[in-house]
């Protein structure tokens, strides 16, 4: 088994090795901090000229989960797009999006880089309750339930860093899908203080691999 | 022959000194527009270079820039401001000599550029910079004469190709310039004249007399080295007795950790307190200034150093040298060697101490070699391509460019001289565009034509490509200072992964004090001393040489001696061990062995092609291993073998090194690994693709730069053909992967492989299991270690 399955609130998860977070149940797929269009980003405000292949790149993986999950229903849990600028997608890239959703309930979640509304279909929320769970960008203190991302968390294990889910009783914060994401060590103070103790992280990769979530010494 | 006007000639008078030949030809044929001196160290090479601007400049009539001298070192410039102000002043000369390197202030900067000395002192960087302003042309109008000190040492670097594109901008501003190399002793000089002169103008080279023989000999110690490791720390009350005896002593080490290491234990067994210091380049600059001004005033008996203190300072009175470590390469050795007795005409005095048995032998060779004269060197390639591409970026920030003016201009630096204008292009291509199969950034390009002239779009780029100026890619570091109530004064820096290794209580050290790692603040490590405990060694990558194919080649003849009477008993015993239990490598002959150890498989091969190219060797032998289900988990590489451990014994090794497999691999695993991406990280940073982390500017917290990796894969995934992609493969065949070496030892061996299956662990291969730098293999069995050890993690837990 290359995922790792989880339940959370009562409701039966599965972390995928691509970053995306399944609920077979709902037919669910929710995916986070997608960044489109960074390296478009960069190049307008005279800074480096990325390889501009990032959001081919971000777009073939969820093409490829969704076709391995078959989910109706897809959550952006925010910061799908870079700014608001980098969802004027190019035509090739706004069909590909277009095709993705069609017949699926779609809903985007305001992120804080790109808080506004997007010209391309689906819903747009807050935030979203389904069944026992509650999905938002960032997430609350004393929340339960609760579906997340921002953070971009990343692990180590046996000396390699890799982004990774945080899972504990309350939460689960996703990893940044985007291709072009930096990520925030797990062991940071901003994580350390939302998990619980017992809280894991789940490592993407070739397959899923779920460690006791990384913790600074004295951080409990 | 050029005579001296009145107020040198009667300086050099007044002291007695007589002029040496080299410096009166360098006077002679100072219109010249290029030439090359040769010179062992001593021997009044740089008053040779500033003669004739002396002479030029004793009229008083020159206003602003005439002489230009460039050194590899921010030290040796302020060095020879204090050592060329003296003589100057002496003889009542009008002239205003200053430096200018990364640590001059701003407002020094500015009014260097406003109104310039009549001799500007600097690094190839901060000349990158100069040349990177709008004013650039007034500033060097007037510029008659550039001297490029150690011009040997900046001819082994992309340092060296950015400053030979530099001089061929400063020869378009500055029509009449005139170059002038100084040189340590090296293999092929032609080479270094090629490199240095505007092509295709001659280079005349200038030959001192090479000076006496060297005493030289290996350090006899009571202990004898041990079986593995550097830092010849075994070596120091050795040491201590010869510094004791001599009145000022250099320690060179390889490494900044070895030099740290060494020179703690050295102080503890320093019972009398003798005055030593500590100098390496990851030290504060208030911590060097102040073992250079004690060096320099004499009051040091001896400094604990590595290359930093490689070229031509010059530092009185230093009568012994000691290169603790084999020296890798002879004619570094040499040069080192050099600093002992910094006066002309007498013979330098060196002792090598090895760090262990292999290095006894690799000195031994290493003697042999300097007694020969024979000095090694590799051939330079070809000017790299992603220097080319930050210097045309920096051209655009000085101003609006025609492409073909460039390309010429290009063409006239040495390292660049057969550079097609197809090859120029795509540099051109790639600063304006990305030079991106998919043709994306139409609408933001970096560079845009307008009216046949190259220009920024957007000016406010020209920031970020200054603050990227330069061709040096260490490590990224992190500073090192006191907590703020201990005054918060710098100490140096460490590795910025050391530094992710650390919790706080942690110790480590630094400037040989063990310091206690209290908290990270403003991109800071503050520490707080820590006498007495035991530290956690600060790691240092250091450059690590591979040891050169000369001295392998003179060890292996070694090892198919008879007997060795020149060795130290301890080795002999071990290299006759050695012959006994399984066999010694020889020239013509491929030794590899397998055994069983730790409870697992082990394979070793003997190719003696350095480092690197054992590295290589490593990871293409994994590859084909993890291709034919072998299940390797890991390998070491040193300069003389690499040793293989994995789930899975390896019945016919012989197949493994055939070479047309071992090719078909390179191409493979070239695709892949973290070799390759830490080339391609470092193409990326001098070609302008990705930014330099800086202190200050860096993006705090979450969501900071994303790995270089990721455009590596990115680009080999998309765009297989690009620009950076070829910079990153040549670069890595000729350096860190070293191919060629490997192909040379497959040539040597001719196919006469000896596989030799052994019950246990061979003398040879035993220093192997001690040796760091062990290189995991991303593979099936690594998989099935990450998920132990995911699952051992778990069970510990109470999760399982």
């Amino acid at each position: 088994m290359s995922a790792y399955a989880f339940t959370l609130a009562g409701a039966a998860l599965t972390a995928l090795p691509s970053g995306a977070l399944h609920w077979a149940d709902q037919g669910c797929l929710t995916v986070s901090d997608l960044h489109l269009g960074r390296s478009e980003r960069y190049a307008r405000r005279a800074g480096a000229l990325l390889p501009p292949y990032e959001i081919v790149e971000t777009l073939s993986r969820l093409d490829a989960d969704l076709a391995a999950t078959g989910a109706g229903m897809v959550i952006c849990l925010g910061d799908t797009f870079d700014d608001l600028r980098a969802a004027e997608l190019g035509e090739a890239h706004a069909l590909w999006l277009a095709r993705l959703m069609a017949g699926r309930r779609w809903v985007w979640i305001e992120g804080n880089h790109d808080p506004g509304p997007v010209g391309l279909g689906g819903e747009h929320r807050a935030e979203l309750r389904l069944g026992p769970l509650t999905f938002r960008h960032i997430a609350e203190t004393g929340a339960a339930g609760e579906v997340s991302g921002h953070y971009h968390p990343k692990a180590r294990l046996a000396g390699q860093a890799r982004p990774c889910f945080l899972v504990d009783d309350a939460r689960v914060i996703l990893p940044a899908y985007g291709t072009y994401t930096g990520g925030l060590s797990c062991d940071d103070r901003a994580l350390a203080g939302l998990m619980a103790p017992g809280a894991l992280a789940v490592l993407t990769g070739r397959v899923a691999r779920a460690v006791p979530m990384p913790r600074r010494r004295g951080d409990g | 022959m050029q005579p001296l006007p009145a107020p040198i000639s009667d300086w050099f008078a007044s002291r007695g000194w007589q002029i040496h030949p080299h410096q009166q030809a360098l006077l002679d044929r100072a219109g010249n527009p290029a030439l090359l001196l040769v010179a062992p160290t001593g021997g009044g090479k740089t008053l040779a270079g500033f003669l004739p601007t002396l002479v030029e400049l004793t009229g008083g009539t020159q206003a602003g820039l005439h002489t230009l001298y460039i050194s590899p070192l921010k030290a040796l410039a302020a060095d020879i401001r204090r050592n060329l102000t003296v003589p100057a002043t002496e003889m009542g000369l009008p002239i205003r000599i200053e430096d200018r390197t990364g640590d001059t202030s701003q407002a020094r900067r500015r009014r260097q550029r406003a109104d310039p000395p009549h001799i500007l002192l600097t690094t190839p960087e901060s000349l990158a910079l100069l040349l990177s302003y709008q004013d650039a042309p007034r500033i060097f109008a007037g510029l008659s004469r550039v001297i490029v000190d150690e011009v040997h040492a900046l001819a082994e670097s992309k340092r060296g190709d950015q400053l030979m594109l530099c001089l061929a901008r400063l020869s378009r501003l500055a029509p009449g310039l005139r170059r002038v190399g100084l040189s340590a002793t090296v293999e092929d000089p032609d080479a270094i004249a090629r490199f240095l002169a505007r092509h295709p103008d001659p280079c005349a080279i200038i030959r001192a007399d090479p000076g006496p023989d060297p005493d030289i000999a290996m350090l006899e110690t009571d202990t004898p080295p041990p079986w593995a490791g550097g830092g010849g720390r075994y070596a120091i009350p050795e040491v201590l007795a010869e510094i004791r005896r001599h009145r000022t002593t250099l320690v060179f080490h390889n490494t900044r950790a070895q030099a740290e290491l060494f020179f703690r234990d050295l102080w503890m067994a320093n019972e009398e307190g003798l005055p030593i210091g500590i100098h390496h380049g990851s030290l504060a600059r208030e911590a060097r200034v102040k073992v250079e001004a004690a060096m320099v005033a004499g009051e040091l008996r001896a400094v604990v150093c590595t290359g930093s203190l490689d070229l031509g300072i010059d530092w009185g009175d230093v009568d012994l040298v000691i290169q603790v470590g084999a020296p890798k390469n002879v004619k570094r050795l040499v040069q080192r060697i050099g600093r002992a007795n910094h006066r002309y005409n007498a013979p330098s005095k060196a002792l090598l101490v090895p760090a262990n048995r292999w290095e006894v032998v690799e000195c031994e060779a290493a003697l042999q070699a300097v007694k020969a004269h024979d000095l090694d060197g590799d051939p330079r390639g070809p000017g790299p391509r992603d220097v080319l591409c930050q210097h045309i970026l920096i051209a655009a920030c000085s101003g609006p460019f025609d492409a073909g003016d460039l390309y010429s201009e290009v063409t006239s630096a040495g390292p660049y001289a057969a550079l097609t204008r197809a090859g120029f292009d795509a540099c051109l291509e790639f600063c304006a565009t990305g030079g991106y199969a998919l043709k994306a950034y139409d609408r933001w390009q970096r560079l845009m034509r307008r009216d046949g002239l190259w220009s920024l779009r957007d000016p406010r780029a020209s920031r970020d490509i200054r603050m990227n100026i330069g061709t040096i890619t260490d490590t990224e570091m992190v500073k090192v200072r006191w907590q703020n109530r201990l005054g918060g004064q710098p100490l140096g820096e460490v590795e910025e992964a050391f530094a992710a290794t650390l919790t706080p209580g942690e110790t480590f050290l630094i400037g040989g004090q063990v310091v206690r790692y209290v908290g990270l603040r403003e991109m800071a490590l503050e520490v707080a001393p820590a006498p007495g405990r035991e530290p956690k060694i600060a790691v240092y990558s250091g450059t690590k040489f591979s040891t050169s194919t000369q001295l392998c080649d003179r060890i292996l003849a070694m090892l198919g001696q008879e007997s060795w009477p020149d060795l130290p008993a301890s080795t002999a015993e071990w290299l006759a061990l050695q012959r006994e239990v399984s066999r010694l490598p020889a020239p013509d002959r491929l030794l590899v062995e397998t055994f069983p150890a730790e409870g697992r498989p082990h394979l070793c091969a003997y190719g003696f092609a350095g480092k690197a190219a054992q590295q290589t060797l490593g990871l293409l032998l994994t590859k084909r291993m993890e291709e034919e289900g072998l299940n390797p988990l890991g390998f070491v590489a040193t300069d003389y073998a690499t040793l293989i451990w994995g789930l899975d014994a390896v019945p016919d090794p012989a197949p493994l090194f055939d070479r047309a497999a071992l090719r078909e691999g390179l191409e493979g695993w070239l695709a892949g690994n973290a070799v390759m991406k830490r080339t391609f990280r470092n193409v990326a940073l001098v070609a302008g693709l990705i930014a330099r982390n800086h202190p200050g500017a860096r993006k705090s917290g979450r969501q900071a730069t994303f790995s270089s990796d990721i455009l590596y894969d990115t680009l080999r995934r998309y765009d297989p053909g690009h620009l950076l992609l070829e910079v990153t493969r040549e670069e890595a065949m000729r350096g860190l992967v070293s191919f060629g070496r490997i192909e040379a030892m497959l040539d040597r061996a001719g196919g006469r492989i000896d596989l030799l299956a052994l019950p246990r662990v061979t003398p040879f291969a035993a220093p192997l299991f001690l040796e760091h730098g062990r290189v995991p293999v991303e593979g099936a069995a690594r998989e099935r270690l990450m998920d132990a050890a995911a699952e051992r993690l778990m069970a510990e837990a109470g999760l399982g």
